[in-house]
């Protein structure tokens, strides 16, 4: 028969700061542990939404980056009349010429500024892209002005409709804010493609073509077929897998995460082993009545582990709720690929909380094992002797 | 306070499995403190070495990936103070693949003055000599020389991706210079000469030698200043700050560090106040025979005191030795540059920063239960059954 849990429930509230502490200890370790996730999967999910597998990215062979791309117009004109590519309402192609470069923006926490990506592209290439905008309106042909990503007006003070940047060769205009919804477009400063390939002395030498196939099957096909054409020299990746490869920004901060959770988790079970020792060791008394009243060793074992596997989880309760705040807060990572930065959105869903719940409870039961199986073993008449 | 030493450390064997416990759990975390505060320290408070001192990085304002016009160079060489000048030209491209193992910085650079600007690199005087004479000789860095196996006198080819050119290189000569590891400096005229006439005239960033430490600030606002009305605006600054500026890219790795130190050091206090808070409340029988046998209140509130601080320092001093385990092997590795660090070591400041957070942890999380065990009345002490 098994010792109903409401006997260990008790016995934690009579504890009550002890368990506190060692519940806030591990508590502070999965916390550790959803925080870095958290990021992690805001940044994988912002890069996720950006590519769409029926889009295809054109760049120079054996490029990896937009920035360091080249595709001229010349090029474009063969790459645009290439089978497989989807028409739009006018029956043009849905394929845009575009041209990348970084900015400087300086921050209030950064003066010094960080890095923005500026795109210049032509009316297809915000259509293929199905963006809308928060408020203003879009750049006109041939004038200075810019659209910027609804990150950036909440982190940089210079970011706001009506406000002017400088680079390139003069004053920008910010027309109008855009929504990406949650990709790395919401990072990014939109304008005329002319206008910045003239204003960074690259008239004809633009950095990629982005290209919309009709369905998956032709996106590879269409994929295959420039790649093998002579003519260009060029390397085609659906977008989906340019932004894959992005994503290897956050290999540090992953890396340094899991090497500080480990750490902190073997700590923890050594102190949740710790509480455990000294519950068993000042109940040895009742260990012994509960074996006189009939319980077996089994029952003993299994009240002692379920204890500590309690203990643990309000720990892991507790870190949900310490880091729950930081969902939907957004925060920035640079991006050695792009030379960017890119803002995203923490996330911490479900699926993040219960790992951090299967994390506490692992270390409650490395933790509760050896302590719970020290009190099954006591012999009944030494337990009752024990003070 | 150490009459009771002896006293104070008999207690801590008395419940050896949980002295074992707290130890380890303790050693555990201020091993990842220990490692912590040595990243944060290498990337934030490290010492500039001479040569660092003494050097500029004059970039293009808007961004490290935009150009500056080539005639820059001369209109800097020109600023008080400043001893020589080079391109410095990030090239970027691929040596055999694109795989992790493969990469290491590449720069074109102007031989006789970047040997110059490299105050403390060394080299023999012959491999010197054939980098500046050879237009396609280029130099390597020890370290990656030591990784790829590269020899004096191996030619190696660079595939272009930022310029659409391949240069074939002879390697001239293997360098030792503490600011730059895992980098490769080739002759910037060769590149030049490939390029299409219309980008030959620009270039990456410019490197300066200033003449004293202290002009370096001097010098950076003079540079900045000439070009303050000119297109491209130019941002100059020290070799560090540049340096530092690659830093902040992967984030706000300051505040992710020191949060977590932060937590770590919270759940030392927990773990071992709780630790304390227990081997307390077991013995307030024992407390109350210590004071009949005349013990003050004082001298209880020492022993129970001393015996936290005996494991916490034991705990800290394990833990350290982890942690210069741990850096070592990372330093080793080369994990380091995963987050930016070539050389991560317990210097003497991380060792007693982390000892003094284990005394002060051992110190606060006893005290509370020392104070409550030393005044205890003896008659309910010795009633007490716990």
């Amino acid at each position: 028969m098994a010792i109903p849990l409401s006997y260990n429930l008790r016995n934690l509230v009579v504890r009550k700061t002890t368990t506190v502490m060692t519940a806030a200890g591990i508590a502070l370790t999965v916390a550790v542990l959803l925080a870095v996730l958290g990021l992690v999967s805001g940044l994988q999910s912002a890069f996720a939404a950006t590519g769409d597998p029926l889009r295809v990215l054109v760049m120079r062979k054996g490029g990896n980056a937009e920035l360091t791309s080249l595709v001229t117009q010349q090029q474009f004109q063969i790459i645009k009349n290439f089978p497989g590519i989807a028409k739009g309402q006018d029956g043009q192609p849905l394929a845009s010429l575009e041209v990348v470069t970084i900015v400087n923006m300086p921050s209030a926490d950064r003066p010094d500024g960080t890095n923005i990506t500026l795109r210049g592209l032509l009316p297809t290439g915000i259509q293929m892209r199905k963006l809308r905008l928060v408020s203003g309106r879009w750049f006109r042909p041939g004038q200075r002005e810019i659209v910027v990503g609804k990150h950036l007006p909440e982190i940089y003070a210079a970011a706001h409709v009506g406000k002017q940047l400088k680079f390139g060769k003069g004053e920008w205009t910010i027309v109008g804010v855009m929504d990406g919804g949650s990709t790395a477009t919401d990072s990014e400063i939109y304008a005329d493609g002319n206008q910045v390939s003239s204003d960074f002395n690259r008239p004809d030498t633009w950095s990629s073509a982005l290209l919309q196939a009709t369905d998956e099957v032709t996106a590879d096909a269409l994929k295959k077929s420039l790649e093998n054409d002579r003519r260009l020299n060029v390397t085609v990746m659906s977008e989906r897998a340019y932004y894959d490869l992005q994503t290897i920004s956050s290999r540090p901060i992953k890396f340094l995460g899991f090497f500080i959770c480990i750490i902190m988790a073997i700590g923890s079970c050594f102190a949740s082993m710790n509480t455990m020792y000294a519950a068993v060791a000042r109940r040895a008394t009742e260990i012994g009545t509960l074996r006189i009243l009939g319980f077996t060793r089994g029952s003993i074992l299994l009240s002692f582990f379920l204890e500590s596997l309690m203990l643990s989880l309000i720990g892991g309760i507790l870190a949900c709720l310490i880091v729950l705040p930081m969902n939907g807060v957004t925060s920035r990572m640079g991006n050695f690929i792009t030379f960017s930065e890119v803002s995203f959105n923490v996330h911490i869903g479900l699926d993040i909380m219960a790992i951090g719940l299967l994390f506490a409870l692992l270390m409650g039961a490395i933790g509760g094992l050896l302590p719970a199986r020290q009190a099954a073993k006591k012999e009944i008449l030494t337990a009752l002797r024990e003070v | 306070m150490f009459r009771y030493i002896s006293l104070a450390f008999k207690n801590t064997l008395r419940n050896r499995r949980r002295s074992f416990l707290t130890v380890s759990s303790i050693a555990v975390s201020l091993c990842l403190l220990g490692v912590l505060i040595a990243i944060y320290h290498a990337l934030f408070m490290n010492q500039q070495s001479p040569g660092q001192a003494l050097r500029l990085v004059v970039r293009n304002r808007v961004s490290l990936a935009q150009p500056l016009p080539i005639a820059y160079e001369d209109k800097v060489r020109r600023v008080p103070g400043v001893q020589e000048v080079s391109v410095w030209n990030w090239f970027g491209g691929t040596y055999k693949d694109q795989s992790q193992k493969n990469f290491f910085a590449r720069f074109g650079v102007e031989p006789k003055a970047f040997l110059k600007i490299r105050t403390q690199l060394e080299m023999p005087e012959e491999q010197r000599q054939a980098f500046i004479h050879d237009r396609t000789a280029c130099v390597v860095s020890e370290d990656i020389a030591k990784k790829l196996g590269f020899r004096v006198g191996e030619r190696i080819t660079l595939v272009g991706d930022i310029y659409p050119v391949t240069l074939e290189l002879k390697i001239a000569g293997i360098f030792k210079d503490p600011d730059a590891i895992q980098s490769l400096f080739f002759n910037y005229d060769y590149l030049r000469d490939l390029l299409p006439v219309g980008r030959r005239n620009y270039i990456g960033t410019i490197a300066v030698l200033a003449d004293s430490p202290d002009s370096v600030p001097r010098i950076a606002k003079a540079i900045d200043d000439m070009f303050e009305d000119s297109s491209p605006q130019t941002k100059a600054e020290s070799e560090q700050q540049f340096a530092l500026s690659f830093v902040s890219f992967l984030g706000n790795i300051k505040v992710f560090l020191l949060s977590i130190c932060a937590a770590v050091t919270f759940t030392i206090l927990l773990v071992s106040g709780n630790t304390m808070a227990m081997s307390v409340r077991e013995r307030i029988k024992e407390v109350g025979v210590l004071k009949t046998l005349g013990f003050t209140n004082e001298g209880i509130l020492k022993i129970i005191i001393g015996e936290a601080l005996c494991i916490a320092l034991l705990g800290g001093i394990i833990g350290l030795i982890l942690a210069a385990l741990i850096t070592t092997g990372a330093t080793k590795a080369g994990a380091g540059a995963m987050v930016g660090v070539a050389n991560l070591s317990l210097t003497p400041f991380t060792i007693i920063l982390s000892l003094a957070v284990a005394l002060l942890i051992g110190f606060i999380s006893s005290f509370v239960p020392a104070w409550n065990a030393a005044r205890t009345n003896i008659l309910d002490s010795l009633r007490y059954s716990g």
